[in-house]
């Protein structure tokens, strides 16, 4: 297998665009990412789309053929793929283009992602996310996504003892950090205050513990590491890939709120990469909800199980912390367009890498981490980036 | 959700008719027709649940879907049924008196309506024991 890099990295900004189409926004990101590359299109090989549902959002399928036609590649017949796993559908599209260039069938790989959520009523966009779950036996009898996330923060609260105050400090770090952002969709700091008194959803999760609903695209480019400085001088090596699955329904996990699907693959990738939890700079993890990133963050071994709480109050989490986690914002502030969420966590850590990114900057970053899940865990993607 | 894909769910949804491996004798609940410890090697057959159970976990949910509006907030959990596999449902309970531990059973309620002319989708819930 060849060793792969990220030689280039493009990202719309994310929120309710609407003047922006479907297709402009991943038109967009594939610009910037081209253009960071210093690359023109006609060197593309294949393409590789993450989307969860434009067929419910924008009515739309065959995303890969659209995607190819609107970024210019028609004529060329270039192999354009679209991915699915509901929001980790990002991860597993940049996890393919890495395969596809690692094997060394292409050379230059586009993996992009895009989710255009807003063109429907918000009931519709709620029932479209819910299809991650399953639908006979979860949607069927009631369950929403914020539902079964406050069964996992239930469960782990009855279980570990974690107060309200700490899970709401997740979503406080995180709106620090996506105020530092100049993509994010929220770019305001928020206190403790403003997510304990903010709307009930599912009890206990409260309206500021929930990612948004959010339009977005983005892309990065991928090629062989050994030409990687044809078109950048910070090529961003990609140590490791990996993915793992778990049953689709949250009842019939071994253990509520553990992702085993997160401790497979990182199990996975820490020994792709021949590196420990210890070695990792910085790492953005799925927190659709602040819940998710607790659980997260201990089954990728940085905290032991049921200290993820005390862990995020005593400031680790945050930048200057032991690891800081979702220096992008998260899924939290930076918004949550699913599709595109696990490319714009690459695009945010080739950033660390390169250190551009400014007032949010992590220290000598050297290695970074992304932790993409689809469902309530179903799917997982984990992948680590270093620099040389 | 059309007719006939509520339809051929009927007894399950209802009656709570699960399955079970004759071969390694694990119960399913949602209904699986391939037991997956055994493989090729298991024999499936249905399996009418007793119905009782352990509420596992659970939360209450604000905003509801439309097809669920008109129940207003309403209780969802994970249940441990007594014969091993666990279930999400509804359970009919003031929100203020739900527990993790609490012992429940199987009722038949009416879940969701779908529209004002779709049909009405009835299954299980269930409800605290006395």
């Amino acid at each position: 297998m060849r060793d792969v890099a990220v030689i280039g990295i493009g990202c719309t900004t994310f929120g309710e665009k609407w003047s922006s189409s479907f297709r402009d926004l991943f038109v967009e990101a594939g610009a910037l990412a081209l253009d960071d590359a210093q690359l023109s299109g006609e060197k593309i090989d294949a393409m590789y789309v993450g989307n969860m549902s434009a067929g419910r959002f924008v009515e739309q399928e065959h995303i890969g053929a659209l995607i190819a036609d609107y970024a210019g590649m028609a004529t060329r017949h270039i192999p354009a793929t679209r991915v699915e796993a509901a929001c980790a559908s990002g991860g597993l599209a940049f996890r393919q283009a890495v395969i596809a260039v690692a094997s060394g069938h292409e050379d230059i790989v586009v993996a992009a992602g895009v989710e255009k959520m807003t063109d429907v009523e918000p009931g519709v966009s709620t029932d479209a996310l819910t299809g991650a779950a399953d639908r006979e036996w979860e949607g069927f009898v009631g369950a929403t996504f914020p539902g079964l996330y406050a069964m996992i923060a239930q469960d782990y609260m009855h279980r570990y003892g974690m107060t309200r105050e700490q899970l709401a400090q997740v979503a406080v770090k995180n709106h620090y950090n996506g105020a530092r952002n100049p993509i994010a969709q929220f770019p305001q700091e928020i206190t403790l205050e403003t997510v304990l008194r903010s709307t009930m959803v599912a009890d206990p999760l409260r309206l500021f513990d929930c990612s948004p609903i959010t339009d977005g695209a983005a892309a990065v480019i991928v090629a062989p590491y050994e030409r990687a400085r044809e078109f950048t001088d910070t090529p961003i090596r990609v140590l490791a890939t990996a993915q793992a699955s778990d049953t689709i329904a949250l009842h019939d996990r071994r253990d509520i709120s553990t992702l085993d699907a997160t401790i497979a693959a990182s199990e996975r990738a820490f020994k792709m990469a021949k590196l420990t939890h210890k070695d990792i700079d910085m790492v953005e993890v799925h927190d659709c909800f602040s819940i998710a990133e607790i659980c997260a963050i201990e089954d990728l071994g940085f905290c032991k199980k049921g200290t993820a709480g005390k862990f995020t109050a005593d400031g680790e989490t945050a930048l200057g912390g032991k690891i800081p986690v979702n220096t992008s914002g998260g899924l939290k502030a930076c918004g949550h367009p699913v599709g595109a969420t696990g490319i714009k966590q690459v695009y945010e850590i080739v950033t660390q890498l390169r250190g551009d990114a400014g007032r949010r900057q992590v220290d000598n970053a050297k290695v970074g981490m992304t932790h993409n899940v689809g469902g309530t865990g179903a799917t997982v993607a984990v992948h680590i980036l270093g620099r040389d | 959700m059309t007719v006939a894909r509520f339809w051929r769910k009927i007894p399950q949804r209802y009656n709570l008719i699960g399955t079970k491996c004759e071969t390694c004798g694990r119960h399913f609940f949602p209904p699986r027709t391939f037991c997956p410890d055994c493989r090729r090697n298991g024999k499936i057959v249905d399996h009418k649940f007793s119905g009782f159970g352990t509420v596992v976990t659970h939360t209450t949910i604000q905003t509801a879907p439309d097809q669920f509006a008109s129940a207003g907030p309403y209780v969802l959990a994970i249940i441990k049924l007594d014969e091993g596999p666990q279930m999400t449902t509804q359970i009919i309970v003031d929100p203020k008196d739900v527990k993790i531990g609490m012992r429940v059973k199987s009722t038949f309620r009416r879940i969701a309506t779908d529209g004002e002319s779709g049909i009405i989708h009835y299954g299980t819930k269930f409800v605290p024991v006395e």
